[in-house]
């Protein structure tokens, strides 16, 4: 199994359980920093509960989650809240404001947490905006009047705007058409690179078997709770375990 | 006997999913006052919220306040005319309007426009992830979306509830000394004489226990929609019901309370 010196995300000995059933079973997985590293599985392999667990919003039974070096669960919930300033998240269907317009979308989590006036607020929303590909004509639009795919790059600039360490992706492609997939793709690969400086971790939930070897750095493969493989991404589709052939051959 | 068991069984289940759902509000109630009390304060949520839960419904409070104020008078006068004390219409009005018709007829207004609207906001927001998102960026959702919410109808609801009275009464004048022959002044006097303010407080402090009730049902069905599109169907649904029934029975239980203090 990979493990990684100064990681940006380092799970040990990761047990949970929810009633009597145990859904994440003594995990071990260490996410490199500045990285794209990509966590596959079946339908709930655990995939989302892990990522909860990183996020700081399900505590584990037993183990630790460190994240940027610092232990969650020597952190109160305040200081939780606080922390999770350091992670930005694109959800599956962007789950953008949709009584925001797109600018204001992008400007909330500047609002929220910084102290910038109103001009400089939209100018820099704006920027966020242009930088993921939303032309100055769209920024006054509503979700709602927005394509899938705008959406996305919406959401994705509202979780780059407070400058995240790692980035969250759950499920960025699914349910979307073969053009806008690749587009979200590349999106996050150039992403990825723009923020590379920065030291930019992005952790991506996917299905995408062919993507996820494209645009990845590494691939863990969760089963039933547990990491199967945890590969560099070239080697992944070498690997002998039998699940992770299952599962590329699907 | 078979069929005796299983809707024994059933009603059994019922009554412990419904005592389950209870004892999940109060719960929820009490995160609403531990994030009431927390800053930051959202002063602007509150607005909002004010204008949408209030001042959207004004128009449909007076016109319900109007048209039962009307009715009212015509329903006592023929009554009391038949005993010759058409000129209490006034009063018996007045007093029924301000204890009960006004609080119990606003709650049951607000409970179906602004209770079924926060759980369909929330609900839809819970099921597209907002909420998930607002917690990711550290925001707590029941501070963020619950109590400018809950403390908007608390202010809003005896706010309606006494322009209800107040429409109510001009209606019911109208009719009374318009429309039945009841004399001005006597209308006035007699209402002077039998309506005191603690009968308007009491219409008052149940209309700000109903707001409070309408809208923790209604965010709370909100907060715990799961299954997609349709279950923000059902949480409305029920937040509308419960907002309903509940004002009702609520409104047994504080006036027998009031009636002893007040
Ligand atoms: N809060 C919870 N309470 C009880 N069980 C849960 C909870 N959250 C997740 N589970 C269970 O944990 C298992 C893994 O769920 P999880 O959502 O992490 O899977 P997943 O890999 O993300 O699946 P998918 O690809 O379908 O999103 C499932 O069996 C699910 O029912
Ligand atoms: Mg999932």
């Amino acid at each position: 199994m990979l493990s990684f010196d100064n990681a940006a995300v380092s799970i040990k000995d990761l047990t949970k359980t929810f009633g009597d059933h145990t859904v994440l079973k003594n995990l071990n997985f260490d996410i490199p920093r500045n990285k794209i590293v990509t966590i596959l599985g079946f339908s709930g392999a655990g995939k989302s509960t892990l990522l909860k667990h990183i996020l700081g919003l399900l505590q584990p039974t037993s183990g630790t989650i460190s994240v940027l070096g610092k232990d969650l669960s020597h952190m109160d919930r305040m200081e939780l809240r606080e922390f999770r300033r350091h992670f930005g998240m694109l959800f599956q269907y962007a789950a953008l404001f949709d009584s925001f317009t797109a600018i204001e979308n992008v400007a909330f989590p500047l609002r929220e947490f910084t102290k910038l006036t109103n001009k400089e607020i939209l100018e820099k929303s704006a920027g966020l905006l242009d930088s993921v590909g939303i032309d100055p004509i769209s920024h006054h639009k509503l979700p709602s009047e927005l394509s899938g795919g705008m959406r996305k790059r919406v959401g994705l600039g509202r979780a780059l705007a407070l400058g995240p360490d790692i980035m969250l992706y759950d499920e960025p492609t699914t349910g979307l058409d073969p053009i806008t997939t690749n587009m979200v793709n590349e999106l996050i690969v150039s992403t990825s690179m723009q923020y590379a400086d920065r030291g930019m971790t992005s952790i991506i939930i996917s299905h995408d078997v062919k993507a996820t070897l494209r645009i990845s750095d590494y691939i863990a493969f969760l089963h039933q709770g547990m990491i199967e493989e945890y590969l560099p991404a070239s080697e992944f589709h070498n690997s002998t375990n039998k699940l992770v052939q299952e599962f590329i051959n699907l | 006997m078979f069929f005796l068991l299983r809707w024994v069984e059933s009603l059994g289940a019922t009554i412990i999913e419904n005592l389950h759902a209870l004892g999940e509000i109060t719960l929820f109630a009490g995160r609403f006052f531990y994030w009431m009390v927390k800053p930051p304060y959202r002063f602007k949520l509150l607005f909002e919220q004010l204008y949408f839960v209030g001042n959207k419904s004004i128009f449909i409070v007076c016109l319900a306040g109007a048209f039962t104020g009307m009715v009212m008078a015509y329903q006592t006068y023929f009554g009391f005319k038949l005993i010759s004390v058409d000129s209490l219409v006034g009063p018996v009005t007045a007093l029924t309007l301000a204890k009960e018709l006004a609080p119990v007829l606003t709650g049951l207004i607000v409970a179906g426009r602004a209770g079924a609207a926060m759980a369909a906001q929330i609900g839809t927001m819970k099921v597209t992830e907002q909420v998930d998102a607002l917690e990711v960026m550290g925001i707590n959702s029941v501070q963020y979306l619950a109590v400018p919410r809950i403390l908007a109808s608390v202010i809003s609801v005896p706010m309606l509830s006494a322009l209800f009275l107040f429409v109510g009464n001009i209606g019911s004048w109208l009719v009374g000394t318009k429309f039945l022959s009841i004399d001005e002044a006597i209308y006035l006097s007699k209402l002077g004489e039998f309506m005191f303010l603690e009968d308007i407080w009491q219409g008052l402090i149940k209309a700000f226990f109903f707001g409070f009730l309408i809208s923790v049902i209604g965010t709370y069905f909100g907060f715990n929609v799961t299954k997609g599109a349709e279950g923000v169907g059902k949480a409305t649904n029920l937040a509308v019901v419960w907002g309903m029934i509940l004002v009702l029975v609520l409104d047994y239980f504080l006036t027998s309370f009031l009636v002893h203090i007040l």
